[in-house]
C-alpha cells in the first residue's frame, strides 16, 4: 500500500564524458587566458601614454584624450558612412538572393558575393587608390560645385579623390559580403507558413516581404549591421592606403583634409614611432578595441533576444 | 465573389487573365531599352565633349536607375499602385545587386589586368626573391610561407574554437559560459595589428630573444584573430542541430560525448567547414601582424619555427610600399601576387562550398 | 561519398606535388663556386627608404658569399633603431642617426664598453616633382616651395612662381599639394631644408610629421608618386627614384638654378660637418642645408647603417664587417644607384666610412 518514494535517477558518469567535457572547458578557458594576456599587454603598454605629461605626445597634444579624440571621431565617422551605404545594399542583395532570384542561380550569386569577402584588404586598398579614387573625383567635383551648399559636400574639393567618402565606399564594399551573408541566412529562416499565408491572402511579393519577412528578420538585420560596423572600424591597411588624412575634425566628405582613423593612424605612424609614440599608438589601439567591443556587444545583445529560434534550446 | 461584379469589371475585354498586366517580357525590354538609351546618351556626350573613354559602368548604372523609374511609372499606369510598388521594389532589389557587382567586377578586372601577365611568367612560381635585382623573381617563398603559417594557424584555432563552441552549446551553463561568450565577442574586436604586437611580445618574452621572428609566431597571431571567428560560426551551426536528434541519441543510451561526436558534429559538419574556410579566408590576407612577427625575407624558409618567413600578403605590400628604381617590376609583382592570393582564397571557398553541398543533410529548401 | 574521396585524393595529390617541388630554382647553390668562408644570417630592421638598396646589397653579397643570408625588414627607421638598441636586430637602417638617449643604452649584441656607430651609406636627393601638362622645366626657390607646401601660394600662375619662370606658360589652375601621410625621413629632411632656407615662410620646426593641414596626404613614397601622377596640376616632394614620370623642379641654390643631380647631393653630404659629441668612428652628419656650391643639391636625405663597433659574437662581427665593407664600397654604391636610384657616396666620405668599417669586429 505504501508508495515507494521516487528514486533519484543518477546517470553513471562515464570516463569518456568526463574527458570530453573537461577538454571543452579547457579550450574555453584557454580563450580566457589568451584574452587576459592580450588585455594585460595592451593596458601595460598603454599606461605610459595615458599618464604622459604635456608635450611628450605626438602631434603636440596636451594629453592622450586630445590626441585620440580626432582619431575616434574619424574612425566612427568613416565606419558610419560605410554602414549607411552598405546596409540598404546588403538588404537588397540578400532579398534578391533569398526571395527574388531563381533558386538555381541564387547559390551561384551568393558565391559571387562571398568572393568579395575573400579579397585581402591590401588589394582593396590598391584598387581604391588606383581605380576608385580617380574614377569618382570628377563626380566629387561636380557635387562640390552644384551641391556645395549642403554642408557635407562643402569645403575645397580634393584633387585626388582620396577622401573619406572614397574610404567609406571601399569599406562598404568590404563589409557588404559579411552583412549580405548574415541577412541572407536570416531571410531564409523566415517560417515558410508565414510567407505562404501572406501570399494566400493575396499579398504581392513585396507585401509578403514587408509583412512576413522583414519583421521576423529585424534583429538579424541590426546584428548584421553591427558586424559590418565592427569590421569597418578595425580596417587598417585599406584605409591607410586610400585616405588622405589630416589632424582635423569635420564633416566634409569631399575635401583633402579628412579625419584619420585609429587603425590607419597606427599603420601610418608605427614604423617611425619611438619611445612614448609607440605607447600612444598602442593606447589608441586599446581605445579601438573598446569601441569595437561595444559594437559587438550590442550586436550580441540584439541577437540574443531571438535565442528562442535556436535548435539547442 | 459575385459573378455580377466580375462580369461588370470585364466588360469589353477579351481575356480577363491578362488584363491590367504588363505584357510578358516587357520588363526585360524596358531594362534593355534603358541601358541602350543611356549608352547612346553617354556616347553622344563623349563625342560632344571629347572625353577620353566611354564610361560603361556609369552607363549601366544610370540605365538601371532609369529602368527603375520607368517600370514604376508604367506599372502604375497599367497595373495600379500595389503592383507598381511591388515592381519598384523588385527592380530596386535587383539594382542593389547590380550595384554590388560593379565594384567586384572592377576589382577583379583590375587585379587580373595588372597581374595576369606577370603571374603566368614561368619565373613567378619557380623563383623566390633571393638575389633578385632585376624584373624577374617570384613568389614561391611567400607561397610556402602563407601555406605553412595558415595551416599552423588552422591547426591551432580549429580544435580550440570547435571545443569552445561545443562547450558553449552542449555543456556551458552559468557564469563561465556567459563569460566565455562575452570574451569571444571581445576577441573579435582585437585589431589585427595589436594581435601581431601581442604575439611578438609573447614570443620575445618566452624565448628571451628581443629579435624573435618566426612563421609560428605569425600563426599564433593569426590564431588570436581566427579563434573567435571559428567559435562564433561553429556555435551558430551547432545550435541549428535539432534537439530531437540529441534526445533520440540519449534515449538509445548513447553517452553524451559520443552523441556530440557522432551525432551533433557530423550533422553540423558542412556548416562548420564553411565557417572554418571563411575564417581561413579572413586571416590568409592579413598583412600587418605578419609584418611584425614573421618578418620579411627574400629567401625560402621551410622551417616554421625559426627565422623569418615571407607570406603572400606581406609580399604584395612590400612590393608596393618599398619600390626600387625599376618601379614597374615591383608593381607588377605586387599585382601578380595579389591575384595569386585571390585565386587561393577562391579555391578555398569553392572547396568549402563543395564540402558543404556533399555533406549537407537535405533540408526543406 | 565517392565524390568526396576522389576530391580528397585530388587535394592530397596537388598538395604533395607542391611540397615535393619545394624549392625555388634561383636558390639552388651554383656548384660550390663560393670561395668565401663567410656564412650565417644577418637580420636588419629599418628605414623603408633604404629597402630597395638593401635588397640590391643583400643580393650581391649573397651571390658572392653563398653561405650568407641577409634579411632586411623595412619596418621604418624608428622601429629599426629601437630594435637594434634592444638587441632585436643585428643592424639597423635609419634615416636619422642615433639620438643621444639611444646612444646611452648600448645594444646587448655589442661587447661591453663599446659603442654603436652610425655609418652614412645611402644618399638620396629629394625631388620637388610636379605634374603639369606642357611644362617641362620649372624653376623654384626655397621660399616659393615653402609657400606652395604651406598653402600660401595656391595657384600655378601666382606671381611668385611666374617671376622665376619667364617664358613658361603656367595655367591658372589650383595647385594640388601631395605630401606624406605617414611619418618619414623624407619629410624630416624636406622640412629641415625649408626651415633652414625659408624660415620666414616655413615657421614650423623640422619634423618627420608633415606640419601643415594643406593638400592631399598619401601613404609612403609610392603612394605620393601615384597620387601626383594621377592628379593634374599637382606638386609633391619625394625621393628622386620615385619621381619617374613626373617633372622635377630646378632648385635655386645660391644665385643660380640647379638641376637635380646625384653628384651634387653626395657632395653636399660629404662637405657637411660631422655631428658634435659622438664617439670615435661614429659618422653622424649634420647636413649643411645652406651649401651654395655650384651644382649642389642640399635637399638631400642621408640614411645610416647602424652597427656595433665591436660585436660580442665574433662571427657576427666578421659578417657585419664584410657586409658593411661591401655596402660602402664603390661597387656596392653603384649597385644601389642602379637598383634604388640613390646617389653614390662622394670619394672622400666613402674613404671615411671605409675607415670606420675597418674598425668593426
Amino acid at each position: 500500500m505504501t508508495t515507494e518514494p521516487p528514486r533519484v535517477i543518477k546517470a553513471r558518469v562515464r570516463p569518456g564524458d568526463r574527458v570530453f567535457s573537461s577538454a571543452t572547458i579547457i579550450a574555453g578557458s584557454l580563450i580566457l587566458a589568451i584574452l587576459a594576456a592580450v588585455a594585460i599587454f595592451l593596458v601595460v603598454q598603454s599606461i605610459p601614454a595615458l599618464v604622459a605629461p604635456k608635450g611628450a605626445l605626438p602631434d603636440s597634444a596636451p594629453n592622450f584624450w586630445v590626441y585620440v579624440g580626432p582619431l575616434v571621431f574619424g574612425t566612427v565617422w568613416a565606419a558610419a558612412i560605410a554602414l549607411i551605404i552598405a546596409t540598404p545594399l546588403a538588404i537588397g542583395i540578400a532579398l534578391f538572393i533569398s526571395h527574388y532570384a531563381p533558386r538555381r542561380i541564387a547559390s551561384a550569386l551568393g558565391y559571387i558575393v562571398d568572393l568579395l569577402a575573400a579579397v585581402p584588404s591590401v588589394v582593396f586598398g590598391l584598387w581604391g587608390v588606383t581605380v576608385l579614387a580617380p574614377a569618382v573625383q570628377p563626380f566629387y567635383a561636380w557635387l562640390n560645385t552644384n551641391l556645395g551648399w549642403i554642408p557635407i559636400f562643402g569645403g575645397t574639393v580634393s584633387g585626388t579623390g582620396r577622401t573619406i567618402l572614397t574610404v567609406a565606399i571601399v569599406l562598404a564594399v568590404m563589409i557588404l559580403p559579411i552583412m549580405t551573408a548574415v541577412n541572407r541566412e536570416i531571410f531564409l529562416q523566415t517560417p515558410r507558413l508565414h510567407e505562404e499565408a501572406a501570399l494566400a491572402l493575396g499579398a504581392t511579393r513585396w507585401e509578403m516581404i514587408r509583412t512576413a519577412v522583414l519583421p521576423f528578420a529585424r534583429p538579424g538585420i541590426v546584428s548584421s549591421a553591427m558586424l559590418g560596423l565592427g569590421r569597418a572600424l578595425g580596417e587598417t591597411l585599406a584605409v591607410a592606403i586610400v585616405l588622405s588624412p589630416a589632424l582635423v575634425v569635420n564633416f566634409f566628405l569631399l575635401t583633402s583634409q579628412n579625419p584619420n582613423t585609429i587603425a590607419a593612424n597606427i599603420a601610418n605612424q608605427f614604423a617611425e614611432a619611438a619611445g612614448l609614440g609607440v605607447n600612444a599608438l598602442i593606447a589608441s589601439g586599446l581605445i579601438l578595441f573598446v569601441i569595437t567591443f561595444a559594437v559587438n556587444a550590442i550586436a550580441r545583445f540584439v541577437v540574443s533576444r531571438r535565442k528562442a529560434f535556436s535548435g539547442a534550446n | 465573389m459575385s459573378a455580377q461584379t466580375a462580369t461588370g469589371a470585364n466588360v469589353g475585354i477579351a481575356n480577363s487573365l491578362t488584363t491590367g498586366k504588363l505584357p510578358r517580357g516587357s520588363v526585360w525590354m524596358v531594362l534593355l531599352g534603358s541601358w541602350v538609351l543611356m549608352s547612346i546618351v553617354f556616347l553622344l556626350v563623349k563625342t560632344a565633349t571629347g572625353a577620353k573613354d566611354f564610361n560603361i559602368v556609369a552607363a549601366i548604372f544610370l540605365g538601371t536607375v532609369l529602368f527603375d523609374v520607368l517600370i514604376y511609372v508604367l506599372s502604375l499606369l497599367v497595373e495600379g499602385v500595389r503592383k507598381a510598388t511591388d515592381r519598384l521594389i523588385t527592380s530596386l532589389v535587383s539594382t542593389a545587386f547590380i550595384v554590388a557587382l560593379l565594384p567586384l567586377i572592377s576589382l577583379l578586372y583590375t587585379v587580373v589586368a595588372n597581374g595576369l601577365g606577370r603571374m603566368i611568367e614561368p619565373s613567378f612560381f619557380s623563383q623566390s626573391m633571393r638575389n633578385v635585382t632585376d624584373a624577374s623573381g617570384g613568389v614561391v617563398h611567400a607561397l610556402y610561407g602563407t601555406i605553412e603559417i595558415t595551416l599552423a594557424a588552422t591547426i591551432i584555432s580549429v580544435p580550440i574554437g570547435l571545443l569552445t563552441s561545443i562547450y558553449l552549446v552542449e555543456y556551458g551553463r552559468g557564469w563561465l559560459a556567459r563569460i566565455i561568450t562575452f570574451l569571444v565577442d571581445v576577441m573579435t574586436g582585437i585589431p589585427s595589428i595589436v594581435a601581431g604586437l601581442f604575439a611578438f611580445s609573447l614570443f620575445a618574452l618566452i624565448t628571451n630573444n628581443p629579435g624573435y621572428r618566426s612563421g609560428f609566431g605569425g600563426a599564433v597571431a593569426l590564431s588570436v584573430l581566427m579563434i573567435p571567428i571559428v567559435v562564433r560560426s561553429s556555435e551558430e551551426m551547432l545550435k541549428l542541430v535539432p534537439n530531437e536528434l540529441r534526445e533520440a541519441s540519449f534515449a538509445l543510451g548513447v553517452p553524451k560525448w559520443l552523441t556530440v561526436l557522432k551525432i551533433v558534429i557530423p550533422t553540423a559538419l558542412p556548416g562548420i567547414t564553411t565557417g572554418v574556410t571563411l575564417a581561413i579566408a579572413r586571416v590568409i590576407g592579413e598583412t600587418a601582424p605578419l609584418l611584425i612577427i614573421a618578418g620579411t625575407t627574400a629567401s625560402m624558409n621551410l622551417n616554421l619555427f625559426s627565422d623569418r618567413m615571407m607570406s603572400v600578403p606581406v609580399f604584395v605590400y612590400m612590393q608596393y610600399a618599398a619600390q626600387g628604381a625599376d618601379q614597374n617590376a615591383f608593381v607588377s609583382r605586387a599585382w601578380a601576387a595579389a591575384l595569386t592570393l585571390i585565386l587561393i582564397v577562391m579555391a578555398l571557398n569553392l572547396i568549402a562550398r563543395l564540402v558543404a553541398r556533399i555533406f549537407s543533410p537535405k533540408l526543406g529548401r | 561519398m565517392n565524390l568526396t574521396r576522389t576530391g580528397s585524393i585530388a587535394v592530397v595529390a596537388v598538395a604533395a606535388a607542391i611540397l615535393l617541388s619545394s624549392c625555388a630554382t634561383n636558390e639552388t647553390p651554383s656548384g660550390g663556386a663560393s670561395t668565401s668562408a663567410l656564412s650565417g644570417t644577418l637580420s636588419g630592421i629599418g628605414s623603408s627608404a633604404q629597402a630597395a638598396a638593401e635588397t640590391a646589397w643583400a643580393a650581391d653579397f649573397q651571390t658572392a658569399n653563398s653561405g650568407a643570408t641577409i634579411n632586411y625588414d623595412p619596418q621604418g627607421s624608428g622601429a629599426g633603431r629601437t630594435s637594434f638598441t634592444s638587441g632585436a636586430a643585428d643592424f639597423a637602417g635609419s634615416d636619422a642617426a642615433l639620438k643621444a638617449e639611444e646612444l646611452a643604452t648600448v645594444s646587448p649584441l655589442c661587447a661591453a664598453g663599446t659603442k654603436m656607430i652610425d655609418l652614412p651609406v645611402y644618399i638620396s636627393p629629394i625631388a620637388v616633382a610636379y605634374n603639369l601638362a606642357g611644362v617641362t622645366d620649372l624653376k623654384l626657390d626655397a621660399t616659393t616651395i615653402a609657400g606652395i607646401f604651406k598653402g600660401t601660394i595656391t595657384t600655378w600662375n601666382d606671381k611668385a612662381i611666374t617671376a622665376q619662370n619667364p617664358g613658361v606658360t603656367l595655367p591658372s589652375a589650383k595647385i594640388t599639394v601631395v605630401h606624406r601621410s605617414d611619418d618619414s625621413g623624407t619629410t624630416q629632411n624636406f622640412t629641415e631644408y625649408l626651415s633652414a632656407n625659408a624660415p620666414a615662410v616655413w615657421d614650423a620646426p623640422a619634423a618627420q610629421t608633415y606640419p601643415y593641414q594643406v593638400g592631399d596626404a598619401a601613404k609612403g613614397g609610392s603612394g605620393v608618386a601615384d597620387a601626383a601622377k594621377a592628379t593634374k596640376n599637382s606638386i609633391a616632394y619625394l625621393d628622386e627614384s620615385a619621381a619617374t614620370g613626373l617633372g622635377i623642379a630646378e632648385l635655386k641654390v645660391g644665385s643660380s638654378y640647379v638641376k637635380i643631380n646625384a653628384a651634387g647631393a653626395a657632395d653636399v653630404v660629404a662637405k657637411s660637418p660631422l655631428a658634435d659629441a659622438r664617439g670615435a668612428n661614429d659618422l653622424a652628419i649634420t647636413i649643411d642645408r645652406k651649401n651654395t656650391d655650384a651644382n649642389a643639391w642640399p635637399m638631400v636625405l642621408v640614411s645610416y647603417l647602424i652597427v656595433c663597433n665591436d660585436y660580442k659574437d665574433d662571427a657576427k662581427g666578421a659578417l657585419v664587417k664584410a657586409y658593411a665593407t661591401y655596402v660602402a664600397s664603390s661597387a656596392g654604391q653603384a649597385s644601389a644607384a642602379k637598383a634604388a636610384g640613390s646617389a653614390p657616396l662622394a670619394p672622400d666620405l666613402a674613404t671615411k666610412v671605409a675607415a670606420a668599417v675597418a674598425t668593426i669586429k
